[in-house]
């Protein structure tokens, strides 16, 4: 008999956890997969497309009703879950459904951080996670409506390029003197930010919010300097905070994330999470990267196989059209660190490799990320770059027959 | 001058006109077409007898050379800051006139000197030879054709009683055995050389060979004979024992047309006795020296020709003589196929010495005799007749540097580069007191000596006159451009010079026709068979049929139009008995020998696509490929023992001076020599004027130099960088680096070896070229940077820098540079330095998760691939984070006929 195996969340981790054990353990269990958006799971990457109109709603969706199906995959859409109950290894579900299980995995994800400005709460003070979100923005965006996005990092700015895209008059405010600054030096923030500039939207750069102005909605945001910018609507991406409370309310040990071993097991031993709300080795990913690999090991590791997560490097991808930007590693070079830079500003393209002892230790690729995966590969490999030192900032094709 | 200038003839294109080229002294004939626009399209004749159709690669890309960008176009005058101001053709002409006038006064005709060039007209020359020597009353006239071929001319005057080359280019392809001494003739006159392996092909002729140097010359023939420098002369004494001892001489002919045949013997016993000594003294074994004696005994119609081994010796005049004394010795000289044969390195090398351009000739052919200056002065009306012999042009040097010599005229060449003690000649010309340069360009070494006047003369394809080759065919060299801005041809200038000085009525000539026959009615007169060079039948040539004049070989005298094809088959020589005269030879030694400070002998020459100073080679893309830079050649054996690597520098260095060049490992040197090319200039390299560490030691005859065999020393240099830089208009790299110039399709590029650091060079390129379009490749610590400036569509410049010992390759660069159809369609791959042949271009990246880029995807689709799904499979693309599905869905719809190969 198939052992129950429930999955808490349904979003990319999830998804990818059932395709990846499906591959290697149909019918070992019974699985069912509870989500508390109301529809089929998505490729949550794809919302700043979708904002942006590039792509339509129905491109975004991982996988068919029916591919669940064909995986005789249980699902409860649109419910929370209430509680676990560790002892009897059920889950309450809101409105009283408990479901036995055997193995729980939690992929909860995460929620954006709202910090609690004056006037945070209200009408037209919005955050960017799911696709409720994406049909409100889109509304104020295709009226031409004014708004300010908060956050210069990676989703802010693709929610900054998806509302200008699709007709919003955005500004971009950031906190601190470049964009990105988590994955970027200051050359490739700046060319960044130009690029951005170049699509229409204004940045403002060490800009602190102070509050939000208005009466029954929002009319602008206040800085720290006093000025104010007037706004229609204003989205908040300054970042995620790992959905952790229900784990932490069963008595599993939580950190930032609900902590777990390299086989992606908390402390209770049939308690695993992956993704967004798992903390591994003190790190908690934003990425779908991790999340995909931690979905792998762990369905290996269901197989009874043996499998080990040992972290991820970070990589970091920004996905806005014609402004690709990837980062991995060192991005400043530190002491006894070296630097390969190419740069062409006609194009707007910035190719930054950190060296350390003749290994390469991060690059920042702007403007055009080609063989970004070729340098990360290099870089989680720390082999010896020495032979290829002057051929690295032109990508793999370059590289090869080189390094031999 | 255009109109009546072209022959119309069959196969003729339409337009063309009737030439030579101005290279070396094969005197090719070229037909130009003007293109209309300052250009030409050039063919080589095949009417001319010297080259029948064919053309080198030099001469093949002579169209490439029109440019006007480098020329001088208007008369300039120093002024007080060093810097030149354009003035007008009277003011110059009579600064020029008051300039030589105040020196003359002060301190008489002899302070005055004129240093011609066998690339002038033999009509520039005649009138420069006549006002100085004439008019202005100084006999201090000499010509770069002292560096080529004075040793050849001393050599024929002293045994044959005139400078008479016997044969003809005809025999080139009739001998039965060639030998080569001292000549790369498939480099340096490939157009003959190619006759002769015809021949060798065709008719099984044999070539021998016999050089220091194993040069591509050698690798064609049946035997090589690699003969220590400087001891050729033993080696055709050799020969001549051999010959009398085999009884393979011509008695009848010794008897009745030579003196002096006991004397040479007994010479010749004296410095190469046996088979054993040759071998002692030349390095050769002796079972080659046999073979070579009886190959050459064994052959009636055998032709030795020789180039510069012979002449650019300290005793080139005696080996000029030991090989003419066997050809004397056998009656082999003047029959088709059989004969000695001077291959003249310039195209008029063989008219200025007709004109007596020499210091030590007069004029047509005479000497400074008593007899021979009243002949002279008599027909040219002369006031002021020279009375000896002038300085030749080592000697007249060292006069300028000791100011005994105030004012010098240099005309069409470059002697701050060419002469040897290079360095010093440079110096001494700065300090002229007046110092006058009639040239082509703007910019050269002489003129960087700072001449009080430049006169824009005329170049090839502007000017009209005469060459004489080196088989004595006198030939038209016929305009086929206008003279370009205020360019003027020689003669004009110098007419003027003459009129202004008060000797008007002996130079009113209207065009280089009445020049010419002026020169032809010296050449006969009263000549009556006493003198070799006599052209009378043209002295009273018309213009038109000047204009018209066909290819003919000198002699000419009246009455025989159809000139002579060869001469002293039956013996008389323009000697006073009619007989030739051997002479006794010195025991071969070289100017300077080797020692423990100086263990390598220096060789010099020529590459193959060059020419001289490079001011016209250099202009040609093509041409500059072949060799890019100037190289040291260095036997293996040596490179070891000095620590010299292949593309590695050394620094060549003795008394007179020193250059760094790149070094280029070869076999085909003997251990103990070096060679270097004579090419380079301070215009076209950093380091590599050669002359500057060539000595100055001359034949006693000729009084030309021991050009190759300079004793030096050789030591590794190391730089810190290496690279190149391309630019349209020029680059100055920072003090103290080596470069090399050369044309590139486009502009200019230089390849460099420097001690700047990368950050100083981005930084200079940066001042030079702004940061508007430019594209780096930044590695301070790893010492590289790379940058390419592009601007709208057009890469205007490209600096590539990496460490000493890893020179960055450039062709793929120099392709975008020259053509923008080349330029990848990613600018940064520019900067790669190379394509991915069969690797193609990614193109723009799609998935960057897999980093695949469209490319890919492109040729996936169209090799089958149907949905988004299957490129995943494929090429993973798409399967991360899936962003990009939509995208390759697109490219997934797009018709197929925007899908790449």
């Amino acid at each position: 008999m198939a052992e129950p195996l429930i999955i808490v969340g349904k979003g990319m981790a999830a998804t990818r956890l059932v395709d990846e054990l499906s591959q290697r353990a149909l019918g070992r269990y019974s699985i069912a997969v509870i989500g508390a958006e109301g529809r089929l799971a998505y490729n949550r990457v794809l919302l700043s497309p979708l904002l942006a109109g590039e792509i339509e709603e129905a491109e975004i969706e991982l996988k068919p009703a029916a591919w669940w199906q064909g995986r005789g995959v249980s699902t409860f859409y649109g419910r929370c879950v209430r509680e676990i109950d560790r002892a009897g290894k059920t889950v309450t579900l809101e409105g009283g459904l408990t479901l036995p299980y055997g193995k729980l995995v939690l992929a909860t994800g995460s929620t954006p951080l709202k910090p609690p400005f004056p006037g945070g709460d209200l009408p037209g003070v919005a955050t960017f996670r799911d696709t409720a979100d994406v049909g409100m923005m889109r509304a104020y965006a295709e009226r031409g409506a004014r708004i300010v996005v908060i956050g210069g990092g990676l989703l802010g700015l693709e929610a900054a390029y998806g509302l200008s895209r699709a007709g919003g008059k955005v500004t971009l405010l950031h906190l601190v003197d470049r964009l990105m600054e988590r994955q970027l030096d200051a050359e490739g923030a700046a060319l960044l930010a130009s690029a951005i500039r170049a699509r229409g939207i204004q940045v403002r750069l060490n800009a602190a919010t102070k509050g939000f102005v208005g009466t029954d909605k929002v009319e602008g945001v206040e800085l720290a300097d006093g000025a104010i910018i007037p706004a229609d609507l204003v989205v908040i991406a300054i970042g995620v905070r790992p959905n952790v409370d229900l784990a932490r309310a069963a008595g599993i040990a939580v950190n930032r994330g609900i902590i777990v071993d390299d086989g992606m097991v908390s402390d209770d031993d049939s308690i695993f999470a992956i993704g967004e709300c798992a903390e591994h080795r003190g790190s908690v990913y934003g990425l779908v990267e991790p999340a995909y690999e931690q979905a792998r090991v762990l369905a290996t590791r269901l197989s009874d196989k043996p499998a080990a997560y040992e972290g991820s490097l970070l990589a970091t991808n920004l996905k806005v059209s014609g402004v690709g930007v990837f980062s991995a590693g060192e991005f400043e070079a530190g002491e006894g660190a070296e630097t390969v830079v190419l740069r062409d500003r006609v194009s707007g393209i910035y190719r930054k490799f950190v060296l350390r002892e003749g290994r390469l230790a991060g690059c920042v690729l702007v403007g055009d990320t080609q063989g970004a995966l070729f340098y990360l590969g290099l870089i989680r490999s720390g082999q010896d770059i020495s032979a290829i030192r002057a051929d690295l900032p032109f990508g793999e094709p370059y590289c090869i027959g080189r390094a031999a | 001058m255009r109109g009546d200038a072209s022959l119309p003839g069959p196969g003729m294109p339409d337009g063309a006109i009737r030439t030579t080229c101005p290279y070396c002294g094969v005197g090719c004939g070229v037909l130009a077409t003007p293109d209309g626009r300052g250009g030409a399209a050039i063919a080589g004749d095949p009417a001319h007898s010297a080259n029948l159709g064919r053309l080198c690669s030099k001469g093949s890309a002579l169209g490439e050379t029109l440019g006007l960008g480098s020329r001088v176009l208007h008369p300039l005058r120093r002024n007080a800051t060093g810097g030149y101001d354009r003035v007008s053709w009277d003011f110059a002409l009579d600064a020029l006139a008051d300039g030589l006038r105040t020196i003359i006064a002060k301190d008489g005709p002899e302070a005055v000197a004129f240093y011609l060039s066998g690339q002038l007209l033999t009509e520039d020359y005649y009138v420069a030879n006549k006002l100085m020597k004439g008019f202005i009353g100084s006999p201090h006239v000499d010509t770069n054709s002292r560096l080529c071929m004075s040793s050849t001319v001393a050599g024929h005057k002293r045994v044959l009683g005139s400078d008479t080359v016997p044969g003809n280019y005809e025999d080139l392809d009739c001998a039965d055995l060639i030998v080569l001494v001292g000549s790369n003739t498939a480099w340096c006159h490939p157009v003959l050389f190619r006759r002769m392996q015809q021949n060798r092909t065709q008719r099984g002729a044999r070539i021998v060979v016999i050089d220091p140097r194993v040069t591509a010359t050698a690798e064609d023939a049946d035997m090589v004979l690699a003969i220590k420098p400087g001891s050729d002369s033993v080696l055709f004494a050799g020969l001549l024992l051999h010959l009398a001892a085999n009884g393979l001489t011509d008695a009848t002919y010794l008897a009745h047309h030579v003196s002096g045949y006991e004397t040479a013997l007994e010479n010749a016993r004296q410095i190469a006795p046996t088979i054993a000594s040759v071998s002692e003294r030349t390095g050769l074994q002796p079972v080659e020296i046999a073979a070579f004696y009886d190959l050459w005994g064994a052959t009636p119609a055998v032709i030795t020709a020789w180039s510069q081994g012979v002449n650019q010796s300290a005793q080139g005049t005696d080996k000029v003589a030991a090989i003419l004394h066997c050809h004397l010795a056998t009656g082999r000289i003047g029959r088709p196929g059989g004969g000695p044969f001077s291959l003249t390195g310039q195209p008029n090398a063989m008219g200025g010495r007709e004109v007596g351009g020499l210091a030590n000739m007069l004029a047509a052919h005479m000497g400074y005799s008593p007899v021979e200056i009243d002949r002279v002065g008599r027909f040219w009306h002369a006031p002021k007749m020279a009375q000896a012999e002038g300085l030749k042009a080592v000697a007249m040097m060292e006069a300028v540097a000791q100011r005994t010599i105030k004012a010098l005229w240099v005309m069409a060449t470059n002697p701050a580069v060419s002469l040897p003690h290079a360095d010093q000649v440079r110096a001494a010309l700065s300090g002229l007191d007046f110092f006058v340069v009639s040239e082509n360009v703007l910019s050269n070494d002489t003129l960087s000596a700072k001449p009080h006047l430049i006169l824009p003369a005329a170049a090839w394809g502007e000017k009209d006159g005469t060459v004489t080759n080196s088989e004595r065919r006198i030939s038209r060299q016929r305009a086929f451009l206008p003279l370009p801005g205020e360019v003027k041809p020689d003669w004009w200038i110098i007419c003027e010079v003459a009129r202004r000085l008060g000797f008007g009525a002996a130079f009113t000539y209207a065009g280089p026709d009445e020049i010419y026959a002026e020169h032809a009615a010296l050449s006969a007169f009263e000549n009556d068979g006493t003198r070799d060079f006599d052209i009378g039948a043209h002295e009273s040539l018309s213009k038109r049929a000047y204009d018209a004049l066909k290819p003919v070989q000198w002699p000419v005298p009246a009455g025989q139009p159809l000139g002579t094809a060869r001469l002293f088959a039956q013996g008389g020589f323009f000697t006073a008995d009619g007989r030739a005269r051997m002479v006794p030879l010195a025991v071969p030694a070289l100017a300077a020998a080797t020692s423990e400070a100086l263990p390598l002998l220096l060789n010099t020459g020529r590459i193959r696509d060059h020419w001289h100073t490079m001011t016209r080679t250099g202009l040609s893309p093509r041409l500059s490929a072949h060799a890019s830079e100037p190289c040291v050649h260095v036997h293996p054996a040596d490179a070891t023992r000095f620590g010299l690597a292949e593309g590695g520098f050394a620094r060549i260095a003795n008394p007179f001076g020193a250059v760094v060049l790149k070094v280029a490992l070869d076999p085909g040197l003997q251990v103990g020599s070096i060679f270097a090319p004579i090419h380079w200039s301070a215009e076209t390299a950093s380091h590599a004027r050669i002359g500057a560490a060539v000595q100055p030691a001359c034949d006693p005859f000729s009084g030309q130099p021991e050009m190759k065999a300079t004793p030096s020393s050789v030591a590794p240099v190391a730089f810190a960088s290496q690279g190149f830089v391309l630019s349209r208009g020029g680059f100055a790299l920072p003090d103290g680096s080596w470069w090399a110039k050369l044309a590139v399709e486009g502009g200019e590029g230089r390849l460099f070896a420097t001690d700047a650091t990368p950050m100083e060079l981005m930084e200079s390129i940066r001042a030079a070229f702004g940061e508007d379009g430019l594209t780096e490749m930044i590695d301070l610590e790893g010492g590289v940077y790379r940058c390419a400036v592009l601007r709208d569509g057009r890469l205007e410049a490209a600096l590539f820098v990496a460490p000493f010992g890893y020179a960055p390759l450039w062709d793929t660069v120099k392709r975008a540079f020259a053509d923008t159809a080349a330029l990848p369609e990613n600018r940064l791959a520019l900067l790669a330095g190379r394509s991915l042949d069969g690797s193609a271009d990614p193109g723009p990246t799609v998935c960057a998760c897999f980093g695949v880029g469209l490319n890919a995807i492109r040729a996936a689709f169209a090799g089958g691939a149907a949905t988004p799904e299957e490129i995943g499979a494929q090429l993973k693309a798409g399967t991360n984070c899936g962003s990009c599905l939509p995208e390759i869905r697109r490219i997934g719809a797009q018709p197929p006929a925007t899908v790449a190969a």
